[in-house]
């Protein structure tokens, strides 16, 4: 095994993410298949080939001026969230007297 | 009006000739969308106010003698990862059940610039991620074709609608093959443009080096025509390319393809589904009769594009759906208890089995002691996978290949295999990898009357040449 419970838990733990008892198994099982096939990637001599990050072009600089614009109002903005009150974001209490 | 088998074209000149307004062909696209609906779940929900305004608006440019623009009345549907203002946007995830954006895509208002009605979103993978459209927190999608078979996906829906007939053309997103896959199991017309073609500016981002938004359509003519108004340069998304956008109907018309130089990569016949490549081998015999050259070719780097894009796809998911944390997009877990436990109750309890895959994928290569193992190690392959296509791209001028090794397979029938449904996508992720125009075209059908597409792969910004090679095969294969 490549991947044991516990890594799954400590992975999960930084992705902030919960997981069931059960979907640790399973995690385990299938991240365990999966990075088993990842694993080929080193059978590939890559020495001297730089890492792509992403897909460029030439001739574009990429960034636009930097001028003011609209923007969209506070309104709108907190209009989705879980939860909000007078123009902010409200999460549970984070700093205990 | 027909408005299950209408083309753009025909709309255009139905307009003209006053046979039809662009509101009573909205209200119709409307009313049979509606009522097909149920049979594939394909639609989400229907934008009918936004459609009929837009609809409304095409009357009053036509009435002043104004150009209504080149998709003037086109009922339109969207894939529902592509934002819309005002209009429900879920990523068929129960994360964004009640999200409502408060701004519109670029490609969104491009494409209304142009005239085109919007009436839907379309169902999909949940956050775009998988091959299938299983993975949709609001059930999966038929394929009109054969409605106990999956659609494809993740842009199942958006290939759904087309196929049948509840919309005109419609707009998917395309990360590992989620345009061009579904577009082969529903018999209809994908299009993944180049990398940066596209704005991506309101496309929910999955994994942003590999993101495209492209068209789907029931013929090459339209499909072209519905990428002509959403391409170019947008100030709003940096990686969109400066590149002038040529003229792809003229590019058609200039149609002879004689001595148009094809490759077939020979990795990609190897372990092909017997029918599947029995009908990808008549389309090469078509092409042949056109006139193209066609060569076998190598693209070496093929056996390891799979772990790659899983690798760097992943990786960019883990960031990207960090955001959804109970703060900003509507959905928290009721669980009390200290920020961080909110984070983590809200994540394990509104994101579904895949989408949880994929976080703890990427964030296991992009931690501490595997990162240049995984992730750099990735993107070294990545680099030689695009250079495959650059040393081909000096000898061919297209490059042609499946696009699935197998068609349409049945609901529920590869739910519990994430490895092999992974795998499957080896035919469409190098493209994407490399960041090259590649599109899936009606090719045939099996022995079972299954759709089977074929890929046509071109150089950087050569749409142009994929469009004329994809037109005259169209043409000659009715």
């Amino acid at each position: 095994m490549k991947i044991t419970e516990q890594q799954v838990r400590y992975v999960a733990d930084l992705a902030n993410l919960k997981l069931t008892t059960d979907e640790v198994a399973r995690m385990a099982r299938e991240m365990d298949e999966i990075l088993s096939h990842i694993d080929q990637l080193s059978e590939l001599d890559t020495t001297g080939v730089e890492p792509m990050a992403q897909v460029l072009y030439p001739g574009g600089d990429g960034l636009r001026d930097d001028v003011e614009g609209a923007t969209l109002p506070n309104a709108e903005v907190t209009a989705n969230a879980a939860a909000a009150g007078a123009g902010f974001f409200k999460v549970p209490r984070v700093i205990e007297r | 009006m027909n408005v299950a088998t209408l083309t753009i074209s025909e709309i255009q000149t139905g307009l003209r000739e006053k046979k039809f307004t662009a509101q009573e062909l909205c209200a119709e696209a409307l009313r049979f969308a509606e009522a097909e609906n149920p049979k594939t779940n394909a639609y989400l929900h229907f934008s009918t106010e936004r459609a009929q305004a837009a609809a409304r608006a095409v009357d009053e440019k036509l009435a002043r003698g104004e150009d209504p623009g080149p998709l003037a009345g086109v009922p339109v549907a969207v894939k529902d990862v592509i934002v819309t203002k005002g209009v429900r946007t879920t990523c068929a995830s129960k994360m964004l059940e009640t999200y409502v954006p408060p701004y519109d895509a670029t490609a969104v208002i491009k494409l209304e610039q142009a005239g085109g009605v919007i009436i839907g979103k379309t169902n999909c993978d949940e956050f775009a991620m998988g091959s299938s459209n299983e993975n949709s927190a609001f059930g999966a999608v038929r394929n009109p074709v054969a409605l106990d078979r999956v659609p494809g996906g993740s842009s199942g829906g958006s290939a759904a609608v087309v196929a049948q007939g509840t919309a005109v053309v419609s707009l998917g997103s395309d990360t590992g093959g989620s345009i061009r896959q579904p577009a082969s199991f529903c018999g209809v017309v994908g299009v993944t443009p180049t990398y940066g073609r596209v704005s991506r500016y309101g496309l929910v981002a999955f994994a942003s080096s590999l993101d495209h938004i492209g068209p789907f359509a029931r013929n090459v003519n339209d499909a072209a025509t519905l990428l002509q108004a959403i391409a170019g340069r947008d100030p709003m998304d940096s990686t969109s390319a400066p590149a002038p956008v040529p003229d792809y109907a003229a590019a058609m018309k200039a149609g002879d393809v004689r001595g148009m130089k094809i490759g077939l990569p020979k990795e990609y016949f190897e372990g092909l589904a017997s029918e599947t490549g029995d009908v990808i081998a008549r389309g090469i015999e078509g092409l042949k009769k056109l006139g193209c050259d066609v060569r076998e070719i190598s693209l070496p780097t093929t056996k390891y594009a799979v772990p790659c894009y899983y690798v760097i796809s992943s990786a960019e998911a883990s960031s990207n759906l960090a955001r959804y944390d109970g703060v900003r997009y509507t959905r928290r877990s009721a669980e009390a208890g200290s920020l961080i436990d909110m984070y983590k109750a809200t994540r394990g309890e509104f994101f579904g089995a895949e989408c949880k895959r994929r976080i703890m994928l990427g964030t296991y290569v992009l931690s501490h002691g595997y990162y240049d193992a995984y992730y750099i190690k990735a993107q070294r392959v990545r680099h030689l996978v695009a250079q495959d296509f650059s040393k081909a791209f000096e000898n061919v001028d297209a490059v042609v290949a499946p696009v699935s090794p197998f068609p349409a397979f049945k609901l529920g029938e590869k739910l519990n295999d994430p490895l092999q449904t992974y795998l499957s996508d080896i035919y469409t992720i190098t493209g994407d990898l490399a960041g090259i125009p590649c599109m899936s075209v009606p090719c045939g059908k099996t022995n079972d009357g299954l759709p089977v597409g074929m890929q046509i792969l071109t150089n950087h910004f050569r749409e142009d040449t994929m469009f004329r090679l994809a037109h005259a095969f169209e043409q000659s294969n009715q």
